[in-house]
């Protein structure tokens, strides 16, 4: 059981990372690397930086010489490429495990359902508080801004599942309250500094961070439902004989 | 017992064989987000910067 699960969930992984490094590659971090040019610029000190809660001896994003870091070009884009199909076994393998635990399953027809939900729960609703952020914007304190965007999350996942587990009107008067309570309790807020980069640039990396996530989670959803159906189909045809 | 075995896999499964895989995929999930997603150490942060950015996790 695990075996199907896991190779189902790895091979959808597969094909969401590589399809999200395509667009990312053309679309999203050309808008990282031209952010990063201004970064430096304004009044972007990374002053918060101490507060953060890293690694032990770790410099907080000082972004020093001494600190390895992939090189740009070939070596960079081998890393994100590695780090997208990663991230994406983990969001596969977590989807995975919430279809199996709840007893939801992920097929060809339910597939863009769990895509639509894993778009809102992880993309949408965190972007809804925190707004995809360039290097060199201004940010609030880096681990608040990860505990809201968790929380936020399985918050909104936990609404999605309630109303897809129980047809009740407790379970949807719960779901709206748990979707909106992140919103209600706010995000941390960024402070109020200057930055180097053009405000277009941020709306257009928003934006293109939106439809990426769309994307990913499309083909993320849609692969994992047709390797869920293929390998139900390939087992109905083995037991057959057990 | 093929009688019930559905096109769907999951569903002919028993409680506890859903809570072991389940929480075995949870836990590896989990730790592979935290480690592109959210881990604080550098390599890994330098590693998946674009992707933290491109994907909207919180970063620098």
């Amino acid at each position: 059981m695990f075996r199907n699960l896991f190779f189902a969930a790895l091979v959808a992984a597969l094909c969401a990372g590589l399809v999200t490094s395509a667009v990312q590659y053309f679309r999203v971090t050309p808008l990282i690397f031209a952010a990063e040019a201004y970064e430096g610029d304004g009044a972007h000190d990374h002053g918060e930086a101490a507060d953060h809660t890293h690694a032990e001896g770790t410099p907080a994003h000082s972004h020093g010489d001494d600190e390895w870091m992939p090189q740009d070009g070939f070596e960079r884009t081998a890393y994100t490429v590695l780090a997208n199909v990663l991230m994406a076994a983990g969001y596969a393998l977590v989807i995975g495990a919430v279809s199996v635990l709840f007893n939801l399953p992920i097929t060809w027809s339910t597939g863009l359902l769990w895509a639509v939900g894993g778009f809102a729960a992880f993309s949408l609703a965190p972007a809804f508080g925190l707004a995809p952020g360039l290097p060199g914007m201004p940010v609030a304190d880096t681990l608040a801004r990860q505990l809201w965007w968790a929380g936020t999350a399985l918050a909104t996942g936990g609404a999605l599942l309630l109303t897809a587990k129980f047809r009740a009107p407790w379970a949807l008067a719960l779901a709206i309250a748990l979707a909106i309570l992140p919103h209600l309790i706010g995000a941390p807020q960024a402070p109020d500094e200057a930055t180097g980069v053009p405000a277009s640039l941020a709306a257009s990396f928003a934006s293109a961070v939106l439809f990426n996530a769309a994307v990913f989670w499309i083909v993320l959803g849609v692969t994992f439902g047709r390797m869920n159906d293929y390998l139900a189909a390939r087992n109905h045809s083995a037991g057959a004989f057990a | 017992m093929n009688t019930t075995i559905s096109t769907t896999g999951i569903q002919s499964l028993s409680i506890s064989q859903r809570l072991i895989a389940g929480s075995l995929a949870l836990m590896l999930g989990l730790v592979l987000l935290v480690g592109t997603g959210f881990a604080g150490d550098y390599r890994l942060h330098n590693g998946a910067h674009d992707t933290r950015h491109a994907m909207g996790f919180p970063c620098h």
